[in-house]
């Protein structure tokens, strides 16, 4: 299968594989009041990982993972739920969003929420229910 | 305060957390199995609570994310929802503990305990909501999670069930999604509290009356009610007996539930076209459930269509609408989700002592597992509705509330049918257990290693169960007449959710 790689795809491919990553990120990031959020970040990464699939074989996008796409899909969807929770302590009822504002160094103010660890969780279900699917596909066609 | 919201979205939370748990640890069998006791008892034991509170300080409800009503969605627990999603723990556990003696690690590995989990949520998620759109969400998720589980194992005989399961359905959430545009076409709310109230001050009662119909129609065929009721049978005798248990207590009553909710909240339906067409249905629901069973010879078959004529009783419950007719529905429900899983259960253990569910086939369990005849016993006289087991008053309920409503070919149909589930029982007694089995050229499928002490102990705590139900029919006819009451009287439940929309907030400002 590897001798059929086109050499445009597979140069081409490891400099869009970092670029998509860090848009996802940046999709992600900036989810809660613009466009954007853990769904379709999750999407464009799962996208960025099939990217890869396609110019090598599936042991080598396994490594590229590290980690097997159906923990991702358990801890994201754990991360998820959880992030309803806090506000229970803070009396308020279910999955009301908590902030806390922070100056951080290179970022200056900076607001932080439980939105933010719930579009994580979203982000990890669905890199990992994707992965999960397109690799065992994969895995059946060989 | 404070904690009693908190109580209200555990229900749906617990169950998916211990899914994302259990989807975690999907390498380890052990850890799956102890999340799934650990995770189900919980659910119990907080249902049980919130019943309790439901009957001390009335309807409960909950602002999500603390988005006002009829803005943001609401959960909202009045007793007839508190009671279903306790009913839902105690088919939860038996499920869970079962389970761990007859699911095979093949299963486990497909993903049987993340599915469980799912599928809990779902159903509590449809019990507890005040939307709905949300409510339709939560029997997509049901869906989806009954879909895998049903075709856990892909033999052919599930994926031909799956296929009519998963199309009837579909159709079914179609319509169910048409009826909610239509519904806020007409009112420009999808909150159930604010649809009850926007809906009488209305004026195109033709336009109601067909989103009303849309309801019955999708709402019918996901409670499996005639004459949309062929996905059933024809499916829920074909996956494991843990998940057939689970589906046969739980899916179709939350069609039912959804039945009570939105044609006494939304649409209160009395003297209406809708009431006396659900008279109809309940009846040749009765009618054609029994018959069919009559004519099946395998033992998850007969159980399955007496699912369907089971449904007969609490639809006519609800088609009578009086506070006695309805209670009595709601205390059927109850009745049904312990009686029905354990006589599934039990025929999951004849499977495994046999290794067969044809009734030809099968013989002498009564000379070789007595405790097990017994058990059958219990649960087939208390389905059959003899006294003092609880389908007894079940049925007693749901006619006497006929009677007082001079509908006497009804209450004819309904001794009838009760006549018949007797016949079939006797008809499974009589050949699973009393006759001698003829030369056993059937084997076991496999030698069991062990597991079925546990499986006994699920069956004989859920015999027990309908006899305590019985017996404690005074206390449970009290919260099921708390539950009539609060859905006959839709203006208490409009103004708990509502009324004061300072609710939520000031809930909060007082941990």
């Amino acid at each position: 299968m590897n001798n059929m790689m086109s050499l445009v795809l597979r140069t081409t491919g490891y400099f869009l594989l970092p670029l998509l990553l860090i848009f996802s990120v940046f999709l992600l990031l900036r989810g809660h009041d613009e466009p954007g959020g853990g769904f379709i970040a999750g999407l464009v990464a799962a996208a960025a990982v099939c990217l890869h699939l396609f110019f090598t074989d599936i042991a080598a996008t396994r490594r590229l993972l590290h980690i097997d796409p159906r923990d991702l899909l358990g801890w994201g969807l754990t991360l998820a739920t959880l992030s309803g929770i806090p506000a229970v302590f803070m009396g308020d009822p279910f999955f009301t969003s908590q902030w806390v504002e922070m100056t951080l160094p290179i970022l200056g103010e900076t607001k932080v929420g439980t939105p933010l660890l719930f579009d994580i969780g979203v982000y990890a279900v669905v890199v990992g229910s994707v992965l999960a699917i397109v690799l065992s596909l994969a895995e059946a066609e060989e | 305060m404070g904690h009693t919201s908190v109580l209200l979205a555990l229900p749906i939370i617990i169950p998916l957390l211990s899914g994302a748990l259990s989807l975690i640890y999907w390498r380890s069998r052990k850890a799956q199995r102890i999340i799934g006791v650990l995770g189900t008892t919980a659910l119990l034991v907080l249902s049980g609570m919130l019943v309790a509170e439901v009957w001390q300080h009335g309807i409960i409800v909950m602002h999500m994310g603390g988005w006002q009503a009829p803005f943001g969605i609401v959960l909202v627990s009045d007793m007839l929802a508190a009671s279903m999603v306790f009913m839902t723990g105690i088919s939860a556990v038996t499920t869970a503990f079962y389970a761990l003696g007859s699911v095979s690690k093949r299963h486990e590995h497909f993903g049987f305990y993340p599915l469980m989990h799912l599928l809990l949520a779902g159903v509590n998620g449809a019990f507890l909501t005040g939307d709905m759109f949300n409510l339709y969400v939560w029997f997509e998720v049901m869906l989806v999670a009954s879909f895998a589980l049903l075709i856990l194992g892909g033999e052919r005989a599930q994926m031909e069930g799956a296929i009519k399961y998963v199309a009837l359905n579909l159709v079914s959430s179609a319509i169910l999604l048409s009826a909610i545009g239509l519904l806020y076409g007409l009112t420009g709310t999808l909150n159930m509290a604010d649809l009850g109230y926007k809906i009488g001050q209305l004026e195109d009662d033709a336009m109601i009356s067909v989103v009303a119909m849309l309801f019955l129609v999708a709402f019918g065929i996901k409670a499996a009610a005639f004459p949309l009721f062929f996905w059933l049978p024809a499916s829920y005798h074909t996956p494991r007996v843990a998940v057939s248990a689970l589906f046969a207590g739980l899916l179709t009553k939350v069609g039912v539930y959804a039945l009570f909710r939105v044609f006494t909240v939304i649409f209160p339906f009395e003297d209406t076209f809708a009431q006396s067409l659900l008279v109809w249905i309940a009846a040749l629901t009765m009618v054609t459930g029994v018959l069919g069973a009559a004519a099946q010879f395998e033992f998850r078959r007969i159980l399955s269509f007496h699912i369907v004529s089971q449904i007969g009783y609490m639809l006519m419950g609800l088609a009578l609408y009086s506070p006695l007719a309805i209670a009595g529905g709601i205390y059927f429900i109850a009745h049904n989700i312990v009686a029905k899983s354990g006589l599934f259960l039990i025929s999951g253990l004849v499977y495994r002592f046999k290794g067969s569910y044809e009734l030809k086939e099968l013989g002498g369990v009564y000379r070789q597992y007595p405790i097990l005849a017994l058990m059958f016993l219990i649960c087939a006289f208390s389905l059959a509705g003899l006294p003092p087991l609880s389908g007894f008053f079940a049925k007693f309920l749901v006619i006497r509330a006929g009677v007082e409503a001079h509908a006497w070919w009804l209450v004819a149909t309904a001794l009838a049918v009760g006549f018949m589930t007797l016949y079939s029982m006797v008809k499974i007694w009589a050949e699973v257990f009393w006759k001698e089995q003829e030369v056993c050229h059937i084997k076991p499928p496999r030698k069991y290693r062990g597991g079925t002490r546990i499986m006994y102990a699920t069956v004989i705590g859920l015999a027990l169960l309908t006899i305590a139900m019985g017996l404690a029919m005074e206390p449970l006819f009290l919260i099921a007449q708390m539950a009539a009451e609060q859905l006959l009287n839709p203006a208490g439940y409009i103004e708990a959710v509502l009324g004061e929309t300072g609710l939520g907030a000031r809930e909060g400002a007082t941990p």
